[in-house]
């Protein structure tokens, strides 16, 4: 086996990692607050990706803008559905909350069908990306050296914001125990709609850097979805630094999987998954009761 | 008795507006008595109407079968068949156990006659195996494989438009021919990509190239990632990396495939299947070179263009090859019933079989009887930038005609035993 051309799949799987790392990230978050499943998360995630298409296609918006300016877009539709819609759910069983969102993510992928059709829509490298560098025996995209960076800079600040800030606080008080947090009289439920806005601009975020690699499509976001959960589950569900570590573990060793043979890619993750179901119930770093 | 008077003369004028429109002109006197088994005529179609394909055929598709079927009545008058004509139309999802009990549904229940279009090769091979056992007549279109005439040939099903051995006799060989004799081969790892990676090992190899390797990806692929597959073709450097991936899965390749700057370090790209809907997804820009092999372009000449404006004043967008090759197949197969004045599938088979027709779709064709290969004219088409299209939908120009020989597989290679 080529030493050279391991090290190369390492970074490929580093780019994955990151998309799911976001991915989950996003869920951990709201189900950490919220305990609600947000199972809308890929459609989420594709509304992002057509945010900074749209955003380039009708206004001439590029990429570094659509990096701030779709991830905030979408934040605003999320509040709007956490107002609106999700708020209600709350006292009732988890089950209606993953009926909600699921029909959401119907919605959303029909919807967009509806206007763009199923095939997918086009979206550039920004131009100061479009190189390549040498890396080893090959030469490798910068988009893809400045996708790692970006989105381990973005874990970094959302893991600062949790640990360092009043709101990250409140949030990690909230995900351990919910109940004792609001005796201490907290007032839970006001960072409720901030903590799920922000859950889904990461997805959103997600989105705007996949679209330059990835087709904008509708049910973009449908199948990557399901490896999403089972990162989450492997890292421990509500877990944040469970997410972040999984998201990135499970995108390396699918790529070196992948080495050996291409369709080890997807049964790594589902392999993985039932090991640390088997062993860990609570996922790698979940806590007994999240489980 | 006023009442029955009334009724009376309502029949009357029926009847007299019946007559006046019809046979037009076109018509011989003996097709006009066509005789229908069970009083109608119905055609399903049974296709991809909300996944990868239901941009390249879909509903629109469905909308082309209805075209022909109006504009055939247009022609030879509201009675040209008999009878009412009728199209249902399904939705199998890509899945074959879904097509397969859509099909039997429609032969059986809806009494259809015959069944249109389905892409998806494995689909395609189900309602193969269906329309064999209930007897009644199964024209494809819109999927690939070679098996639909081989391996799993029967008497009443046909493969009319393109198949995996035209894709590579025209774009394996001219790519070998005149890019790069050394080839790297990644397709989807199901039957259609299987059956595409034999085609085009074939025809590289039978124009003087070899063929490297060749890696199957997973089908689905769910991260949407290739970059592992790109970066081996980096390090293989072959001059060509044949991609037979289709659909989504082909617009992530060729993204990624630009991104790692392959095309720099003299690795060029050879597509196996493009429709114009890729070229929408991907970007014309980003495709702007690309040879490739289609039975058919709305460009392609005033005939074609002729139909191409009735298609973009219905539907809103110009037809793909699957939307022009329904409508064709619709139209043929009409023709066929009144040569034969019934739609009964053993007669209608035996005059689709030899028959040598031409139509917009359609350049000198030949329903071969053995084993119900249409053999036609294929195009070399090659997209061209965006700067010298003439309006949105134009992506490419022809390049060159594949004569039907050529483009067909040979009998002898088919191994079809009916």
């Amino acid at each position: 086996m080529d030493l050279g051309y391991v090290s190369v799949q390492l970074f490929n799987g580093l780019v994955n990692g990151a998309f799911y790392a976001l991915l989950s990230l996003g869920l951990a978050i709201i189900f950490g607050v919220l305990r609600v499943v947000n199972f809308a998360h890929g459609a989420v995630y594709m509304l992002g990706a057509f945010a900074a298409y749209l955003l380039l296609q009708q206004f001439g918006i590029g990429f570094w803008p659509a990096l701030v300016l779709a991830p905030i877009g979408v934040a605003l539709l999320g509040i709007v559905v956490e107002r609106l819609l999700l708020r209600r759910l709350y006292g009732l069983d988890p089950l209606y909350n993953f009926l909600l969102t699921f029909g959401l993510t119907l919605f959303l992928q029909d919807a967009m069908r509806l206007r763009f059709g199923i095939q997918g829509q086009p979206y550039p490298t920004p131009d100061e990306l479009a190189a390549s560098v040498a890396l080893g025996p090959v030469s490798y995209p910068v988009y893809r050296l400045f996708v790692i960076a970006f989105s381990l800079l973005v874990c970094v600040v959302t893991w600062y914001v949790i640990e360092r800030t009043r709101l990250g606080m409140v949030v990690r008080a909230a995900t351990e125990r919910a109940e004792l947090t609001r005796a201490l009289g907290i007032d839970v439920d006001r960072w409720v709609t901030a903590v799920f806005a922000i859950g889904v601009a990461l997805a959103a975020l997600a989105g705007v850097l996949a679209a330059p690699m990835r087709n904008v499509a509708p049910l973009m976001g449908s199948e990557l979805i399901i490896l999403t959960f089972a990162v989450v589950v492997i890292g421990g569900l509500g877990s944040i630094v469970g997410a972040v570590t999984a998201g990135f573990l499970i995108g390396v060793l699918a790529s070196l999987g992948a080495v050996f043979n291409p369709a080890f890619e997807n049964v790594i993750v589902f392999a993985l998954m039932a090991v640390v179901l088997l062993l860990r119930p609570a996922g790698l770093f979940g806590s007994r009761e999240a489980a | 008795m006023k009442r029955v008077l009334a009724l009376a003369m309502i029949a009357a004028v029926v009847t007299a507006a019946c007559g006046a429109a019809a046979p037009t002109g076109g018509a011989s006197p003996s097709a006009a008595q066509v005789k229908l088994t069970d009083g109608k005529l119905v055609i399903g179609v049974i296709n991809d109407q909300s996944l990868v394909y239901a941009d390249l055929s879909g509903k629109n598709a469905v909308e082309a079968v209805k075209m022909a079927v109006e504009d055939f009545k247009a022609k030879y008058g509201e009675n040209a068949l008999g009878g009412p004509v009728e199209v249902i139309t399904a939705d199998h999802q890509n899945k074959p156990d879904v097509a397969s009990s859509k099909a039997q549904e429609f032969y059986e229940r809806n009494n259809a006659d015959i069944i249109l279009d389905v892409p998806t090769s494995s689909a395609a091979l189900a309602i193969a195996k269906v329309a064999n056992d209930e007897k009644k007549l199964y024209i494809n279109i819109t999927a690939a494989t070679t098996d639909l005439t081989g391996a799993s040939c029967n008497k009443y099903t046909f493969h009319y438009a393109y198949d995996t051995y035209m894709l590579a006799a025209g774009t394996g060989k001219w790519v070998t021919e005149n890019v790069g004799k050394q080839w790297y081969i990644i397709y989807p790892n199901y039957a259609f990509g299987q059956d595409m990676e034999k085609s085009f090992r074939g025809a590289v190899t039978k124009f003087g190239g070899t063929v490297i390797q060749s890696d199957g990806s997973p089908f689905p692929n769910t991260s949407g990632d290739f970059s592992q597959l790109l970066v081996k073709a980096g390090q293989l450097k072959p001059q060509i990396l044949g991609v037979m991936q289709a659909g989504g899965d082909l617009v992530n390749v060729v993204k990624q495939y630009n991104q790692f700057k392959l095309g720099d370090q003299g690795i060029k790209l050879a597509v196996g299947l493009l429709f114009d809907t890729d070229i929408t997804a991907i970007g014309q820009d980003q495709m702007a070179g690309i040879v490739y092999t289609t039975p058919w372009l709305w460009s392609m000449d005033d005939q074609a263009k002729q139909f191409a404006d009735k298609f973009l004043k219905r539907t809103g967008i110009r037809p793909t090859f699957a939307h022009a090759g329904n409508y064709s197949a619709a139209w043929q197969y009409m023709e066929a019933i009144r040569r034969a004045g019934t739609d009964d599938a053993d007669a209608v088979v035996k005059q689709l079989e030899g028959y040598k027709f031409n139509d917009f779709f359609i350049r000198n064709g030949n329903i071969r009887a053995e084993d119900h290969w249409v053999m036609h004219d294929a195009l070399l088409a090659q997209v061209k930038p965006a700067s010298e299209a003439k309006e949105k939908f134009d992506y490419s120009k022809v390049l060159g005609t594949i004569p039907a020989e050529t483009a067909s597989r040979p009998l002898a290679d088919a191994g079809c035993k009916k």
